[in-house]
């Protein structure tokens, strides 16, 4: 490629590309047997945007994105990918997509660099293309200098880099993430993020599902919380904090016993009270006074903390239940 | 890269004749192929060749020695080394395709999830089992031109009739090939896949391979004729003294129709595996 952008964002039709959907998806439903995995969810995805699919394992997240890979044919509903049903059109929606599943699927057997190319290949693209762009995106993922390596000799965070790199090379125009950073150190995991960020200046719509709520905030303009192959809410994480939570959390614990005992104690305190095994959480605006009406009641917590509300109180909120368990 | 509009792609896709199965372009997963063999081991594919060149020896050469001559397709007599040489060419087109149609196609699908990742690009599950079918033959090609030259070295080529035997050993090869992949895409665990071995062995040995068929019973006879493996061994044994008669079309069509059904299979397998 002549310029220097890993995905060149000019649409055909000249139009400003933030403007168009990309992806619509109406009264999805997919069911196996007499399970429902996803049950009626509709939603809408407009170009450039980073949009995520939040919930617990088995919520449903990723036989949505298979849909939309069109690797797994929906049982009933609407789903168009740049105007596209990937159940009539598969080879063509996937040629649109990058796709970066949830467990790396290299192969093993060719060396780091061949990895790309021959995925290339796949796609029908040319050898005279796909040798720079080889190297520029062996450049993007930071693994220059490993270009001829075998590929069980990287680490878990390069090769979840090369994964992403092979996902990059037929410059899609959406990228499918399934649960990106899934088992990678905190290091490996913001270099990952980093990378993601300049595929999103660049225009290249994200769309990820993840069970964690940092990355959820860090990386989503807009997202939907799904449970049990429903949509529970959908918004940006600062709307969706606001709307289903509180500003401040105070998070106390009293030790594993007594944490439960206690919560009839606390009742009164801020807007909204859980008691969690592990903890009692208490919803208020302002932490620090939450914190103080506890003491006056003459109650000694064993540590207590106060934090901004996340998205993972929204969910809990929301379901009842924590995402990660 | 080109960015295509919604309209002429639907187009593309109604002419299309196998729509989402196929996207003309088996060549990637060949070329893909071609590159992963320079990681293999090489005394692993030299193996495949020497088995059937071993049995020849031992067999031919050995057991030959008290055999004496034996009578031959056209009733003439050859000797015993020629009469069991076009049998293992088959067998070894059989063993050849099998191998790379069930263990390692087993091994990519559930271990390596390579196909997983091929068809999350353009490809279709057709361009997959193409290219890996052709992948398949490639190998028995080379074993097949090997093992007619030991066979020339030996003195056991009469006709130049005997080329011939490559191409219908890549039939036989095809046939299998198609078909045990297809049967692969049913079987989930190691031990399912000793069953393949349960039916190859008695195939290997009583398919007319070092003796006539006349020996058995007429049931038995029966039984081994629907066997695919008894046609090749006579196929190749016709075309090793240039002899053809109507038998000859039947051996052949029996493996077209082999081929056409295992792809048939192997495509519909494929397609319920992976686009579910």
């Amino acid at each position: 490629m002549r310029n220097k952008a890993i995905v060149s964002s000019t649409p055909s039709d000249g139009l400003p590309a933030r403007q168009a959907t990309v992806i619509a998806a109406e009264d999805l439903r997919k069911t196996y047997g007499d399970v429902a995995a996803v049950d009626g969810i509709s939603f809408s995805v407009p170009a450039g945007e980073s949009f995520g699919l939040l919930g617990p394992n088995g919520a449903g997240k990723s036989t949505t994105m298979k849909m939309i890979g069109a690797v797994t044919q929906r049982t009933s509903g609407k789903l168009s990918i740049m105007g596209l049903d990937p159940d009539s059109h598969g080879p063509e929606v996937r040629a649109l997509l990058g796709v970066v599943p949830q467990q790396d699927n290299l192969d093993e057997e060719l060396r780091v660099r061949d990895n790309l190319l021959v995925y290339g290949r796949y796609f029908g693209l040319p050898m005279s293309y796909l040798r720079p762009k080889a190297d520029e995106l062996l450049e993007f993922a930071q693994l220059t200098d490993k270009a001829k390596s075998k590929v069980d000799a990287l680490s878990g965070g390069m090769k979840r880099r090369l994964t992403i790199a092979r996902s990059l090379i037929n410059e899609p125009r959406i990228l499918l993430l399934d649960e990106p950073t899934t088992g990678l150190d905190p290091q490996a995991r913001h270099t990952l993020w980093d990378r993601l960020f300049r595929l999103k200046e660049q225009g290249v719509t994200l769309i990820l599902t993840t069970h964690y709520m940092d990355e959820a905030e860090q990386l989503c303009d807009r997202l939907i919380v799904v449970d049990k192959g429903r949509i529970m809410a959908e918004g940006s994480p600062a709307q969706l904090i606001r709307e289903h939570s509180t500003r401040e959390v105070l998070e106390l614990r009293f030790g594993s016993e007594r944490n439960a005992i206690i919560g009839p104690e606390l009742q009164g305190i801020g807007e909204r009270l859980e008691a969690l095994p592990d903890r009692v959480l208490i919803y208020a605006h302002d932490g620090e006074a939450a914190l103080e009406q506890v003491s006056s009641r003459g109650l000694r917590p064993v540590t207590s903390l106060v934090r901004r509300s996340s998205l993972e109180d929204v969910f809990l909120r929301l379901t009842g239940r924590s995402l990660v368990d | 890269m080109s960015t295509v509009t919604g309209h002429s792609v639907t187009e593309e896709a109604r002419n299309r004749r196998f729509g989402p199965l196929y996207s003309r372009n088996a060549q990637a997963v060949i070329s893909r192929g071609l590159m992963a063999t320079r990681s293999t081991n090489w005394l692993v594919m030299l193996s495949g060749f020497f088995e059937p060149v071993l049995f020849l020896i031992s067999m031919g050469v050995g057991l030959g020695a008290i055999v004496g001559a034996v009578q031959g397709p056209d009733g003439t007599e050859i000797s015993y080394a020629a009469y069991i040489a076009p049998a293992l060419l088959a067998v070894s087109a059989m063993n050849g395709a099998v191998y790379d149609s069930t263990w390692n196609v087993f091994f990519k699908m559930n271990f390596a999830k390579l196909y997983q990742g091929m068809l999350y690009t353009s490809l279709g599950p057709l361009d997959v089992a193409l290219g890996e079918i052709f992948l398949a033959l490639l190998r028995g090609l080379m074993y097949a031109a090997g093992f007619t030259a030991v066979m020339g070295l030996m003195g056991l080529i009469t006709t130049p009739w005997a080329i011939l035997m490559i191409p219908a050993s890549l039939l036989i090869a095809f046939g299998f090939a198609s078909l045990g992949m297809g049967i692969t895409s049913f079987l989930k665990t190691f031990q399912q896949m000793d069953w393949i071995n349960f039916i190859m062995l008695p195939m290997f040995l009583f398919s007319a391979t070092f003796y006539p068929l006349s020996v058995y019973p007429q049931y038995i006879q029966w039984l081994i004729q629907a066997m695919p493996l008894w046609h090749g061994v006579e196929l190749l044994r016709q075309i090793s003294v240039g002899v053809f008669t109507p038998a000859t079309a039947i051996h052949v069509g029996y493996y077209l129709l082999m081929i056409a059904l295992g792809m048939l299979l192997t495509t519909v397998r494929l397609r319920k595996l992976f686009l579910k």
